[in-house]
């Protein structure tokens, strides 16, 4: 923010996650109803389903300097739409390995399955992706350079 | 130019505590954009609601973001507000600081830096939203029941005692499908026809239902509340309106040698004939490919002897067009063909036989008037053996994958109802497991053990061979390790069932899906069993899944009061958060139709202009408002990028994203 | 006595209603004699069921069960394979028409290493 001190501070990653309407985000506001913390460099956005989630979406964000980007959505055979997590599945599998390809490790990226009951599992999963992000470190590859020239 | 209004709600202390809601309506005041920014103690209070309204009014506001709890608990509460303010409601975004940032983290600095880039991200969002509107679609107050069994009757019924409006679409002559077939039904052992056809009655004198019997649907059009749809009345040769049911006819005729099916074909009935005696409609039906007239234009009995000249060999299919509300799916089942399974010797051997044979063979009104004669020679059988799973729980491609359900239960009826009526009949039973789950059942499977004595025998028929005029069936007794051969006059198989194949195009023509096993499947195994994911298509009985007449009755009703629940309403509300295609952008490729669940997407021919006076005729996306769900699933599919979902368009998401990044 | 009468006879002195079992095979799991029974618990019930006396007369499972009763104990179903094994015991031992063993004739071979439960297993196999 305005009032952060140049000094250089420990790595903290950007995450985004993006999470379906009716099982991942109602399970992000499980943990934190049951105040089951993760840590604030993951920011959610909500979309109806993960199968809404366009690989340019995923792009972007590492583009525009993410360092890991995760799915969530609810678990096979129980999509609010039916099959939208299946299309998600395949897509993501295909996408994450072309990412891989250029660089962007296969653990920036991720797709979790989480329950509107799942709390516990979405503060766990959280958790663990950014721990494995900031040890991978800042993501360099595919960053647009203009978006950095501010800094 | 964009006026957004920015109001952080301090849930008292829930956000208060760890974020600076002050320092984040501050920080945000100067975003490009924000013309209003406030904080205040409860945003969802009516006070809270008021200064929004206030806000929206005096600062003309465009758009809102309120950081505040979860939008799946508020949002619809600030939509309304907007909408009161005279703001569409579909410009409010919720930014959700307390779920997602200070209930979940403790330090102060940093949770209100996570609520201010998560406000920015909802500000970001919102400067892209559209006003939308929610659509509204009339709903026909009619409702459509596909198959007459009693799934189909018993839906029917509940719908029309709720005062609407129901047809009946049966494509045999009469409505009563396989139930009516059975002989007594477990584990009460009534009479199947004592407690079918008084259903059957009540439906032909109900003033609210229609039969439409040997009539099948061609087409169907249209979406929820709104089904279009074309029936086929195939012609039956004889007058509905005039027949009264005397069967004169069927003495008189001449060629009396059809199978009758509704015995499973085991004795002949005449060309015209009315399938049962309790049928219903009670009319007969010429079957064109037996008549003598109809073939070869010479005979014309029937005719002559018709005291109400309700005989017409020149009737043709014709088609009605009606329209639904609703759509009920009851298609049925049947039992499977047995070619894969030349080890029970079904075909070689007419003492071979399959249980709905047996149900025939035991009916009163069957082709031995009830007497349990074996079809070879006529004679009682003294050893009957049967065979359960036959082609259930079978992976080999033979068979089908799942457990049939019924056989366990009809198989211990069959064999307690022989005991009981000869008793110096042995009966044997080959069984994989027993599965008996339900009420009574297991006591009544039980008792057919140990009250009549029949002999259970653990392991699988491995051949059914034919031996001097005995049928010899060899198979394992796994408890005692041994492998046995049963002498026998009667072999039944417990055959898997399957559903009716009429199914395919019937789910083809409502856009319902099916599974691989041509099952219709349901919208959600758990909580939204009887409804398929096609909006207003409804299903009944075994078209569903395996089921028993319980649990088909139960999920029949089940299926009107769903039906009642739809036609009740005289309009229906239609999110307006659905696809929609660019026009200029689509190619028509088709492959958003193939990833939609909904069948919600169809194609155009339209007519576009190119300049220069030319025009083309391109083929492209149709999205139906009252059918998509909204779930994206064609927008990522779409290869040229025309399909895009409203409310959570590609761009706002992309802004989202990019919000998120800038930190 | 002809078989089916002998059958009759076995199922009579049993006491135990051999239809009521759904072989489910929890007799034969608890047994703490499988291993020395040539015909199982299980078994006992089923083949008296069927009528297949004649091996189970033969059998040395008569001889090595330890009429514990476990098997009765643990019956979902209220059959007694015990009592079935016993009931054979019992028409092996009259078919030989001798009483084996009389009770004063047991304490000198007693080892006080037998657990008090083949005593009484003894008892029932011999003293008739």
């Amino acid at each position: 923010m305005q009032d952060v001190t140049t000094e250089k501070k420990e790595f903290t990653p950007n995450i985004v996650a993006f999470c379906c309407n009716w099982c991942s985000y109602a399970g992000a506001d499980l943990a934190g109803s049951s105040r089951l913390s993760y840590p604030a460099n993951v920011k959610i956005i909500r979309v109806p389903c993960s199968c809404r989630v366009n690989p340019t979406f995923v792009l972007k964000a590492f583009q525009q300097g993410a360092d890991g980007v995760i799915l969530c959505g609810c678990h096979p055979g129980d999509c609010h739409y039916v099959t939208g997590n299946y299309y998600t599945r395949r897509r993501m599998a295909l996408l994450f390995n072309f990412l891989n390809y250029m660089g962007i490790e296969k653990e920036r990226t991720r797709v979790e399955w989480v329950s509107a009951a799942e709390g516990q599992k979405f503060s766990a999963v959280m958790n663990d992706f950014v721990k494995t992000v900031t040890e991978l470190g800042e993501n360099k590859r595919l960053t647009d350079l203009r978006v950095k020239e501010g800094e | 130019m964009q006026r957004i209004g920015v109001f952080i709600c301090w849930c008292g202390s829930n956000i208060a505590a760890t974020v600076d809601v002050k320092k984040v309506a501050e920080t945000i005041k100067n975003e490009p954009g924000v013309v209003y920014s406030e904080n205040y103690q409860y945003m969802c209070s009516e006070n809270g609601q008021q200064l929004i309204k206030q806000a929206i009014k005096e600062h003309n506001l465009t758009g809102i973001v309120v950081g505040a709890c979860s939008p799946r608990m508020h949002e619809a509460t600030f939509r309304k507000a907007a909408e009161e303010a005279g703001l569409n409601p579909y410009m409010v975004e919720i930014a959700n600081i307390r779920e997602h940032c200070s209930w979940i983290h403790k330090d102060m600095d940093e949770a209100t830096e996570k609520a201010v880039i998560l406000v920015r991200t909802a500000i970001a969002k919102v400067k892209l939203n559209a006003p939308l509107q929610a659509g509204e679609s009339p709903v026909i107050k009619r409702a459509l029941v596909i198959g007459g069994g009693i799934a189909g009757i018993q839906a029917a019924l509940d719908i029309a005692d709720a005062g609407f409006e129901v047809d009946i679409v049966e494509k045999n002559a009469t409505i009563g499908g396989r139930m009516a077939q059975l002989d007594k039904t477990f584990p009460t052992l009534d009479c199947s026809a004592c407690i079918l056809t008084p259903k059957m009655v009540d439906c032909a004198q109900h003033e609210k239902i229609d039969i439409l019997s040997y009539s099948e649907v061609e087409e169907v059009k249209g979406f929820v509340g709104n089904f279009n749809v074309k029936i086929r009345r195939k012609a039956r040769y004889v007058d509905e309106t005039k027949c009264t049911g005397c069967k004169i006819c069927m003495e008189k005729c001449p060629s009396k040698k059809g199978l009758n099916t509704f015995n499973m074909g085991l004795n002949p009935r005449p060309a015209i004939h009315i399938p049962f005696a309790q049928a219903i409609p009670n009319v007969a039906v010429i079957d064109p490919e037996q008549c003598i007239k109809l073939k070869t234009g010479k005979c014309g009995i029937c005719q002559k002897f018709c005291g109400v000249g309700a005989i017409d060999y020149e009737q043709k299919d014709t088609f009605i067009d009606r329209e639904y509300g609703a759509i009920v799916v009851a298609t049925g089942f049947k039992p499977i063909a047995l070619d894969n399974f030349n080890e029970y010797g079904y075909s070689d051997n007419k003492d071979v036989i399959t249980s709905l044979e047996l149900e025939r063979l035991m009916n009163a009104a069957g082709p031995t008037d009830g007497v349990l004669l074996r079809p070879s020679d006529g004679k009682h059988p003294k050893v009957i053996t049967f065979i359960q799973c036959v082609g259930s729980r079978d992976t080999s491609g033979c068979g089908k994958p799942y457990c049939s359900k019924i056989c366990c239960m009809y198989t211990a009826k069959h064999a307690m109802l022989i005991r009981e009526k000869y008793p110096d009949t042995e009966v044997h039973v080959f069984y994989i497991d027993v599965r008996t789950p339900g009420k009574n059942y297991d006591e009544f499977y039980r008792r057919a053990v140990e009250q009549y004595g029949v002999d259970y025998i653990k392991g699988m028929v491995g051949k059914v061979y034919n031996e001097n005029g005995k049928l010899m069936v060899q198979g394992s007794n796994l408890i005692d390790n041994e492998q046995i051969t049963i002498e026998s006059d009667l072999v039944v198989l417990a055959t898997a069932i399957e559903p009716e194949p009429s199914v395919r195009k019937v789910a083809t023509l409502l856009t319902a899906s099916i599974d691989t096993n041509n099952f219709l499947t349901e919208s959600h195994a758990k909580l939204r069993p009887v409804e398929s994911p096609t909006a207003g298509v409804y299903l009944a009985g075994v078209c569903q899944g395996p089921k028993d007449i319980p649990e088909t009755v139960s999920q029949a009703s089940a299926c009107a009061a769903k039906v009642i629940g739809l036609l009740a309403k005289d309009k229906l509300k239609t999110n307006p958060c659905v696809a929609m295609a660019d026009e200029n952008m689509c190619n028509g490729c088709s492959q958003c139709a193939n990833v939609c669940a909904y069948g919600a997407i169809t194609y155009v021919e339209k007519e576009f202009r190119l300049g220069g006076g030319k025009t083309e005729v391109r083929r492209v996306a149709s999205v139906n408002p009252a059918v998509c769900q909204g779930c994206g699933a064609c927008t990522v599919t779409c290869p040229s990028g025309a399909m895009d979902l409203k409310g959570f368009s590609s761009k706002q998401i992309m802004s989202e994203v990019e919000a998120i990044c800038k930190m | 006595m002809t078989k089916e009468e002998r059958i009759d006879n076995i199922k009579r002195i049993s006491g135990t209603d051999v239809r009521k079992c759904m072989k489910c095979g929890k007799c034969s799991g608890r047994c703490p004699a499988f291993k020395e029974m040539d015909i199982k618990p299980h078994q006992f019930v089923t083949m008296l069921a069927k009528g297949k006396i004649d091996e189970l007369l033969e059998s040395k499972a008569i001889w090595n069960c330890f009429s514990c009763m476990a098997c009765v104990e643990r019956c979902p179903r209220g059959v007694a394979p015990a009592a079935v094994i016993e009931a054979v015991r019992d028409t092996v031992v009259r078919m030989q028409g001798k009483n084996g063993l009389k009770a004063e004739e047991i304490p000198p071979i007693v080892d006080e290493l037998i657990p008090q439960q083949l005593l009484v297993s003894a008892y029932r196999k011999y003293n008739k």
